[in-house]
């Protein structure tokens, strides 16, 4: 499966290129026009049949947040920041790798022995220990500036599966297994972008060279279905696992384009595809604020896969969610024609 | 022009759902624009004239709204804010969904904790009809505040005068250009999404590519009991943008607004805004930038179901406006 190949690699903002490897491998075959532009995202053409004189673009996030070192310490712990968002919370006792030759560490916490304070320690108090008796040897073995990244293997759970960075690589999967089926009325402009995490940089740049006439994004969203009261009134779950792909309506980037969240209700009905609408509640934007943005404007809406603890290194996804994004998508691409977009 | 305004204001249009503002608009502008289009994130884009330089002028569409996140235990709804609302205007308040249920906003421990001004969490939206419990509403839904445009003499209240009030100001502009004429292509936009950040302005000012560009919405009036700024006041002129927090007007561009305004006897106020901004601030971006300045109408209450304006400062923009877009423009 390659989401397991997909989610086991590491590509912490802005050091993609295993990733982009392993999707550069699967796409090869049925994507035209392949190139890497000047950010690292991976660009493509899937040809379609020509019916829908349309330019559309589909986007996920290559990246997966992170920490990199910041400094050392005389006794040889490594100060770190985080890279995306993280929860400080989790932190403590996660095993980490970091640098170019993944040496392996773990977050350092307070033994329960000793522990009488239950405050989070914010992320600049805590270190990473990879073992190194002091300063020295922990700056021989990484440097200011090497990435970490949560050190986690891709597990099935039955009807779900566990891993990090599934946020995104579930969206990445789902557009390989995209463009590797029957072509679409329309070319489609695929990009894997890079430094989502970080601000949705790479799909800005990704959406000013494709100039698509519509936007789709692939994500992963979070989703709190197993609440610490549930029966708490004010309860929010913000989407529910196995409920289907959650279409955005709005976050903290984008209001969707109505016609678009429309237009996937309606094949999503039509077909029996299960599909539940994200809470637009909660903060978290998507390489597609960037997108809607770029130029004079594109029409874009978000599809994602309800995730389960993430932004951490065991985060949990349905498998039937995961495969109904494509088969959502598949769906309103096969049915996308420019009267979607009359006003 | 009362009657426009209150049409305007008073119509549905939350942020990212303009649709129905935008067809009043686009029936008004109608007869008065030589060419009329829709960009792709909805932006109206009405042109006048068809001189050498592209002069774009853009008021909002979208006013603050809210958008449901989710429908709780007891079958209340749990809301977002579009755009960014004050909690102190949301106990009692109305708000109108697409499919026109209104319905009204409650807060948590209403009773045990009067004395404390909720956080925003604490509200909810009274859906209920009867006791079934079915809802008319469902998560996604976009909902705008009710509430009706009175005159005071002088002085129009209302929801939504943000910026309504400068759609207003500019198809009235509109219509004078119309009958007198114009030596620029000039562009009225009015915009989507300004009240989440200014997103459908820097979208608009790439598809216009406009050689000067001015912004016309609000200003915050600092005459009421205990001002933070006392610059502004209601009655005392149209409102010429020195600065706000994303946005320093060029001087050429400043300076030819207080020129246009002298030479006509139209009365004005210099603002420095430090708190909030305008689509001025996303425009002067497009592209490889634009110089950009702002009109300002003084309002009171703004962000508030009650904004207040006056009618001489509403004329006062549109004369000002008029005086901008009729004469040749050196920066």
């Amino acid at each position: 499966m390659i989401l397991r190949e997909l989610s086991n690699a590491i590509g912490v903002s802005s050091d993609e290129g295993a990733v982009r490897q392993l999707i550069l491998d699967a796409i090869r075959d049925t994507v035209d026009d392949i190139r890497i532009d000047a950010l690292g995202n991976v660009l493509g053409v899937r040809r379609g049949t020509g019916q829908v004189d349309l330019r559309v673009m589909a986007a996920a996030h290559m990246d997966e947040v992170g920490m990199m070192v910041f400094g050392y310490d005389g006794d040889g712990g490594i100060r770190f920041r985080a890279v995306g968002g993280l929860d400080a919370r989790i932190l403590p006792g996660t095993r980490v790798l970091v640098g170019p030759d993944r040496i392996p560490g773990i977050i350092q916490w307070v033994p329960v022995h000793l522990n009488a304070d239950t405050k989070t320690v914010p992320i600049e108090r805590l270190r990473i220990d990879i073992g190194a008796a002091n300063r020295e040897a922990a700056q021989s073995a990484t440097e200011p500036g090497d990435l970490i990244a949560f050190d986690s293997q891709f597990t099935e759970l039955g009807p779900t599966v566990r891993g990090k960075a599934l946020d995104d690589r579930a969206g990445c999967a789902s557009l390989i297994a995209l463009v590797q089926g029957e072509p679409f009325p329309f070319d489609l402009h695929v990009a894997f972008t890079v430094q989502e995490e970080v601000g949705l940089r790479g799909a800005r740049v990704a959406a000013n060279a494709i100039r698509p006439d519509v936007a789709f994004v692939l994500e992963t969203t979070a989703c709190h279905d197993l609440p610490e009261d549930p029966d708490e009134p004010d309860q929010t779950t913000i989407t529910q696992l196995g409920g289907g792909p959650a279409i955005t309506v709005a976050d903290r980037s984008m209001i969707s384009d109505p016609r678009l969240v429309r237009h996937l209700v309606r094949v999503g009905e039509a077909e029996g595809i299960p599909h539940q609408f994200r809470s637009p509640q909660h903060a978290g934007g998507t390489d597609a604020g960037a997108i809607h943005r770029s130029r004079a404007g594109v029409p874009s809406v978000v599809v994602a896969n309800p995730c389960r603890y993430i932004h951490g290194p065991h985060s949990i996804m349905s498998l039937s969610d995961f495969e109904n994004q494509s088969r959502l998508l598949r769906a309103a691409w096969m049915a996308l024609a420019p009267s979607v977009l009359e006003r | 022009m009362e009657t426009l305004i209150k049409k305007l204001a008073e119509a549905w249009g939350p942020p990212g759902f303009e649709h129905q503002v935008r067809d009043l608009i686009r029936e008004e502008v109608a007869p008065l624009a030589d060419a009329i289009t829709v960009d792709p994130l909805g932006n109206l884009i009405c042109r006048v004239g068809d001189g050498d330089a592209r002069v774009m002028v853009a008021a909002h569409m979208d006013e603050l709204g809210v958008i449901v996140s989710h429908i709780d235990r007891q079958g209340y709804a749990r809301f977002a804010s579009l755009g960014t609302l004050l909690p102190g205007t949301l106990l009692g308040a109305r708000v109108r969904f697409e499919n026109g249920v209104i319905a009204n906003i409650g807060v948590e421990n209403q009773y045990t904790r009067r004395r404390d001004l909720p956080t925003f969490d604490g509200f909810f939206i009274d859906i209920s009809q009867d006791a079934d419990g079915s809802a008319p509403v469902q998560v996604g839904d976009p909902g705008a505040f009710v509430r009706e445009v009175v005159w005071r003499g002088e002085r129009v209240v209302g929801k939504a005068l943000d910026d309504r009030l400068g759609c207003a100001v500019q198809i009235e502009a509109m219509r004078r250009l119309k009958e007198q004429g114009t030596p620029h292509t000039v562009y009225f936009v009015f915009t989507v999404q300004e009240e989440v950040g200014s997103r459908g302005a820097r979208p608009a000012g790439y598809g216009v590519e406009p050689h000067l560009a001015v912004a016309v919405d609000l200003s915050p009036a600092g005459d009421v009991p205990k001002p933070k700024d006392a610059g502004i006041s209601l009655g005392g002129g149209a409102v010429i943008k020195v600065r706000d927090t994303r946005h320093i007007v060029p001087a050429p561009v400043k300076n030819l607004m207080i020129r246009r305004a002298e030479e006509r006897g139209i009365p004005y106020q210099l603002e420095v805004m430090t708190m909030g901004t305008t689509d001025g601030a996303e425009i002067q971006l497009a592209r490889a930038g634009v110089p950009t300045g702002a009109v300002g109408i003084p309002a009171r209450y703004v962000h508030t179901q009650s904004e207040t304006a006056d009618r001489r400062d509403i004329q006062a923009a549109i004369d000002l406006l008029v005086a901008i877009l009729s004469e040749p423009v050196e920066l």
